[in-house]
């Protein structure tokens, strides 16, 4: 079965089924989450409670001109839509849903999703670039400054869960947090761990929040500063492409978080794991990046960088030589 | 103000913001020079929504520039109407009967409640927190409930007349004004304290930001709360009263910091002390005819006329000028909006764009009555 072409194709399909769904109907979560957070109920006419919404606003956008304003780079501009898409769809290939669902075991998966997520970055920046507007480019440059800042301590505090587990492999990551919750990263009873693990954990999820450039760290489309940001010359598919990789983006986030530091598809009292473990823990994140947005207002660029290269960096290699102290010690 | 000197005319880029652009709520175009995301020089540009009211009050007897009032702040019209009324009142020596006055108070300082409501919703919508206006607008929908009863409309009112108003309140609007206050006074300290006042990321994108001085606001004539936020106390209704003010106890919150922090928590008093005239004035409320003695056409002696009015943003003027006939001869409008908006492009300078598109939130803008 290992090497058989049908696995390949099944894993395939199953990948696309998934990130597809989950492009296409957080959209809706997210309207009908922020709707029910302002006391209204949110998209309700298109089918029940609004569930097709998310097809008639595909069909819309996919019936609209892509217009390619004059003066912009075609090539680029015509590209990097795609390239926001793909590199979130690719990282779910790395992603063990569960003990036996995992699309391909790639021995370094932690840094392949990094450098996937890099890649993301580039079609913000070359979006914004090409399309030759001015808050377009504010807006890239405030991405790239963005995500640069927070890439730095979100490795850090990764690099100290490679150290309490020892490998690179998400899967391996996971199977060494199974039965129940005091085995997760987050928690980790052993060795006083627990002492310095949930900061690391605090710190990954507000850095994830700033890579995913969700409010209140949203400094890239920051609608009332920057129009939309770098998609504002972005019609049709295009700006609906752009849209899907940024919710992609957010559950690879919670994908990895979950892996990481809440034991994968672990129960959290040691019972029946499995995939649906998994997925209740990144929809939990989910919602609370979702709650997160409709809550807050949006910070300021330089506050933001500010929290990275100031508190963030500082604290997450504070906690890195404490982890390989505490590791060391015991 | 010229770009400094450091700065080469090939470093900086020129931005437009507006005339279609979130942030200005409505038709306001600022030409930015900025270096980077920062602002060499802000140059606001105005007139795109120039309809010539002043002109138009030439045009007409005296009752009909009243629906034009309403239009031009339209998030504070009845204090527009109440300004016209007072002038040609003052003109005519019309007598407004006791009730009428009272009423008058209690629908503008109702509408200015609704006007400051607005302006913190849009204010946080600025700073990029969408729920806030939702829970805004909830209250905000009461006080339009309540006026659209009485009035007629719910936006561009047309309710004060040449020696009264339209038509008399009823029970079920004192009830329900009643009803309202108490609803606001015990969701303000919750809704709007506690989820946005007290929130460290607001506190951070306006507390010390957007620096106004007082000597600022006196150059450039600014009134209302970006002045009292400066800590410069003037209200019209306590300076220079009008209509029934004086029989009211409330006070004129001041603030002297003079950064956005201190002219949003002048706003956010402003509502307590406005619910706090409407009840005084609710429980003082005469009985009486609602509409005094006045001709069908009116048509004052010649001279020059004078009324100054508080509105949600400052003070109001109207200069009338009559030569004895059915219309206006004259009519010049002080805005507040326009000396308050003056003096963004000196505020403006040095800041980033973020912080200076906070700042534009915090003084308030309603773009049709700058123009008007």
């Amino acid at each position: 079965m290992e090497t058989s072409i049908w696995r390949a194709l099944l894993y395939l399909v199953g990948v696309m089924v998934f990130a597809g769904l989950n492009a296409a109907y957080l959209g809706w979560c997210e309207r009908k989450g922020a709707g029910r957070i302002q006391r209204r109920i949110g998209p309700c006419e298109v089918g029940y409670a609004g569930l097709l919404q998310p097809i008639a606003d595909g069909v819309k956008l996919l019936s609209k001109q892509l217009l390619v304003p004059r003066g912009v780079d075609h090539i680029i501009f015509r590209t990097t839509p795609v390239m926001a898409m793909i590199p979130a769809m690719t990282s779910m290939v790395a992603i063990p849903f569960s003990a036996n669902i995992q699309a391909r075991a790639v021995e370094l998966s932690v840094l392949l999703l990094f450098a996937l997520a890099s890649i993301g970055m580039m079609a913000i920046l070359l979006g914004g670039w090409a399309s030759g507007n001015k808050y377009a480019i504010i807006s890239s440059a405030r991405a790239v400054s963005q995500n640069l800042a927070y890439e730095i301590p979100m490795l850090v505090t990764v690099i100290t869960v490679v150290l309490l587990t020892g490998s690179l492999e998400l899967k391996e990551i996971a199977l060494k947090q199974q039965g129940g919750f005091w085995h997760w990263n987050v928690f980790r009873l052993e060795n006083g761990h627990f002492l310095t693990m949930w900061i690391s954990f605090i710190i990954f999820f507000i850095c994830s929040v700033a890579e995913t450039n969700r409010a209140p760290f949203d400094m890239a489309e920051a609608e009332s500063e920057l129009v939309a940001g770098y998609m504002t010359e972005y019609s049709s598919m295009g700006f609906g492409l752009f849209m899907m990789g940024e919710y992609l983006n957010i559950v690879v986030g919670a994908c990895l978080t979950t892996t990481l530091f809440l034991g994968g598809w672990d129960c959290p009292f040691g019972l029946t794991p499995g995939v649906w473990w998994f997925l209740l823990k990144i929809y939990i994140l989910i919602f609370t990046f979702i709650w997160i947005r409709w809550t807050y207002p949006r910070t300021q660029i330089y506050r933001l960088l500010n929290l990275s290269w100031k508190i963030l960096i500082p604290f997450s290699f504070a906690n890195l030589l404490i982890t390989a102290a505490l590791i060391k010690v015991f | 103000m010229s770009i400094p000197l450091h700065l080469r005319s090939d470093e900086v880029f020129v931005l437009n913001l507006g005339p279609q652009h979130p942030a200005t709520h409505g038709v306001l175009r600022v030409k930015l020079t900025m270096d980077g995301e920062y602002i060499v020089k802000a140059e606001p540009v105005l007139g795109y929504i120039h309809r010539m009211h002043e002109k138009m009050a030439e045009g007409g007897t005296f009752a009909q520039f009243m629906p034009n009032t309403a239009r031009m702040d339209y998030l504070h019209a009845l204090a527009f109407n109440h300004g016209w009324a007072l002038v040609v009142e003052k003109a005519a020596g019309i007598e407004v009967p006791e009730r009428a006055e009272y009423i008058r108070v209690i629908t503008v300082e109702l509408n200015r409640i609704a006007s400051h409501l607005l302006w913190w919703a849009a204010f946080l919508l600025d700073l990029g927190g969408f729920t806030p206006l939702l829970y805004a607008f909830d209250d905000r929908e009461k006080i339009l409930d309540l006026l659209e009863r009485i009035t007629g409309s719910r936006l561009t009112y047309c309710y004060m007349r040449f020696g009264g108003v339209l038509n008399d309140i009823d029970d079920e609007f004192i009830t329900g004004t009643r009803e309202f206050i108490k609803r606001l006074r015990s969701r303000l300290p919750r809704q709007y304290h506690d989820l946005v006042t007290h929130n460290i990321i607001l506190i951070k994108r306006i507390k010390d930001i957007g620096f106004v001085s007082a000597e600022q606001c006196r150059r450039y004539g600014a009134t209302g709360p970006v002045a009292r936020g400066s800590g410069i106390s003037y209200d019209v209704r306590k300076n220079e009263p009008y209509s029934v003010y004086p029989e009211f106890d409330f006070e004129v919150p001041v603030f002297s910091e003079g950064d956005s922090m201190a002219r949003y928590m002048v706003r956010m008093h402003e509502i307590e002390q406005s619910m706090r005239i409407i009840e005084q004035a609710l429980d003082k409320l005469p009985s009486g005819p609602v509409m005094g003695k006045a001709p069908k056409l009116l048509k004052p002696d010649a001279g020059y006329y004078f009324s100054a009015v508080e509105t949600a943003r400052g003070l109001l003027g109207h200069r009338l000028v009559c030569d004895g006939d059915k219309n206006p001869y004259k009519l010049k409008l002080r805005s507040p909006t326009f000396s308050n908006l003056s003096l963004f492009g000196e505020v403006a300078e040095g800041m980033l764009l973020a912080d200076a598109l906070a700042f534009m939130g915090s003084l308030d803008l309603v773009i049709p009555e700058i123009d008007r």
